[in-house]
């Protein structure tokens, strides 16, 4: 809870806390280049994704429109990444894609975020059985390799995108619940903790205000680095068929489309796959400079 | 006088059946209403465990702690909670015991949004007062921990601990983590809150110096046992037992007064 500024001593005000927050993010990106080439990438990224129907170059073709005589034209002025095999603008396909591959990412981290964060919290903090319960079963979706639990999951509820996000998330929470439980379990014996248990404050709120509240980092910058992780694995599932189905604009479903033509057509693969990278890299670059903005150590008296 | 809290043969067993370790070993005591008692001891002498007992935040192995008149380990959730409004705690660490992300208003508004019904304007005047009550002004509300001195965070932890007015108070070694300089002021505000609001304490403190200038009675615990009580003046001045002695000859002032 934020309690409202009062009207204070202007000599004795300290500095706006969201104000510092922001010249440290600036201090951070003028000295760690990488985290400000990240924060490029993803806002490309993002602005791609939210407004890419009005920055495609042919924006029914990028949904899936065939034009047959345009089929497969070498990158040139006309079409800057080519067209496909059914004459489709692959630049409008790689940018329309952006939309549905990071709602799916998003969907997918929120949704294992938030399963994981209260099964962990409640299993760090309360200990017991149901701490051994929950990270039993944890360690059950962990010995799966992750990929291989996604597919059975998505062949066990049928191929398609929402089902992608829901297997993804089944795969993906253990990972934010042993996140939370670690930090919960180091915090259950904090002084302010034990402190707010002797003043009778509800569980849940103790949960909530003194042991998320003082996670946030870590999850913070897990769901970041996932976000563009779980691009690169709903664009895996759709390369061996199992995600979206054409002609819907998935980048994994694109670089599927391009595999068999990679050596005379290489611009149908490539440029999908590039759209892939730069997800990945840009949003574990900007991970890595969330760790180092949020750091309490890093933050000054 | 009427005992406000009442520790019955209190047990407390740590570790393994096969290596228990009795912290706390068959401990009686009575904090009479409006009076201070202090409970000394060197660090490991099971007093801290005992306050813990004490405020039912952790189980006793055996015997019972009696707030008044009401057993805590016999009530429902509902009713210790309610209890917690009227028995406070002061912790050691001022720095430890606030949630650093929590501005200082909120921190001192917690206990008031657990167990009153004030919201908004009232919550925040009530807020400021329970601030400037513990010496702390207007320029405070809105910073956050880091940003105060160890002495004004036990302010804070003492505004914190009277929100809800109860009527007695735990005072675990409420000094021992400040500046000498600082001690003596948080210890003089906390005689005048007392004298101000009607309270009771327990003091728990290794430090005789601060026991002898705040306690009306004292017990002195060993090894999980008090093995002497009674009036401050009379266990300083006349220790019965050993380790008593040898306590009051640790203490470096004190060579002189024996």
């Amino acid at each position: 809870m934020t309690y409202p500024l009062l009207p204070v001593v202007p000599s004795l005000t300290p500095v706006n806390e969201r104000f510092t927050g922001l010249r440290h993010l600036g201090r951070v990106l003028s000295r760690d280049w990488l985290a400000a080439f990240g924060l490029v990438l993803v806002v490309l990224v993002l602005v791609l994704a939210v407004f890419g129907k009005w920055i495609a170059p042919h924006p029914e073709e990028g949904a899936g429109l065939a034009n047959i005589p345009n089929r497969n034209l070498a990158p040139g002025a006309a079409h800057w990444f080519g067209t496909d095999e059914l004459g489709r603008d692959v630049l409008s396909r790689v940018i329309i894609g952006a939309g549905p591959a990071l709602s799916v990412a998003l969907f997918v981290v929120v949704a294992a975020a938030t399963i994981g964060i209260v099964l962990g919290a409640i299993a760090g903090y309360r200990g017991g059985w149901f701490d051994t319960v929950i990270m039993r079963i944890t360690e059950f979706f962990q010995s799966f390799p992750p990929l291989l639990l996604a597919m059975i999951t998505v062949a066990l509820l049928g191929a398609g995108p929402v089902n992608v996000g829901i297997a993804l998330a089944i795969a993906w929470w253990p990972w934010y619940a042993r996140i939370v439980r670690a930090e919960a379990a180091s915090l259950r014996d904090r002084s302010f903790v034990e402190a707010a248990r002797a003043m009778g404050v509800p569980t849940w709120r103790i949960l909530y205000r003194h042991i998320l509240r003082n996670s946030t980092t870590p999850i913070l910058v897990q769901a970041t680095v996932d976000i563009g992780t779980v691009v690169l694995w709903v664009g895996s599932l759709a390369f061996i068929g199992l995600g979206a189905q054409p002609p819907s604009p998935d980048w994994g479903l694109m670089v599927q489309e391009g595999r068999g033509v990679i050596l005379n057509r290489w611009w149908i693969s490539t440029f999908p796959g590039l759209a892939i990278f730069v997800t990945v890299l840009g949003f574990n670059l900007i991970g890595d400079a969330l760790r180092d903005i949020l750091d309490p150590r890093q933050t000054k008296r | 006088m009427s005992a406000v809290l009442d520790l019955q043969d209190v047990v407390k067993v740590f570790g393994t059946r096969r290596h228990p370790h009795r912290a706390v070993d068959g401990v009686s005591l009575r904090v009479e209403e409006g009076s201070i008692f202090g409970l000394v001891g060197e660090s490991g002498s099971g007093k801290t465990t005992l306050a813990r007992c004490a405020l039912h935040l952790i189980e006793p192995t055996s015997g019972r702690a009696v707030f008044e008149g009401q057993e805590l380990g016999a009530l429902s959730r509902g009713q210790l909670r309610s209890l917690r409004s009227r028995l406070g705690v002061v912790f050691q660490n001022p720095v430890a015991a606030l949630n650093p992300r929590m501005t200082i208003a909120s921190l001192v508004a917690e206990p008031l949004v657990t167990h009153t019904k004030l919201r908004g304007s009232e919550l925040k005047s009530r807020v400021l007062e329970l601030l400037d009550d513990v010496g702390l002004g207007s320029a405070y509300p809105s910073r956050l921990p880091h940003q105060l001195s160890g002495g004004q965070l036990q302010r804070v932890g003492i505004a914190r601990a009277l929100a809800t007015t109860p009527r007695m108070l735990i005072l675990d070694e409420p000094t021992s983590a400040l500046d000498v300089s600082v001690q003596a002021q948080i210890l003089n505000l906390l005689r005048e809150l007392r004298t101000r609001h009607d309270l009771t304490y327990l003091l728990i403190s290794h430090d005789l110096d601060v026991i002898r200038y705040m306690c009306d009675s004292v017990a002195v615990m060993k090894q999980g046992q008090i093995i002497e009580r009674g009036d401050t003046g009379a266990v300083f001045g006349n220790p019965e037992h050993e380790y008593t002695r040898s306590l009051l000859a640790a203490t470096p002032g004190q060579r002189r007064i024996r």
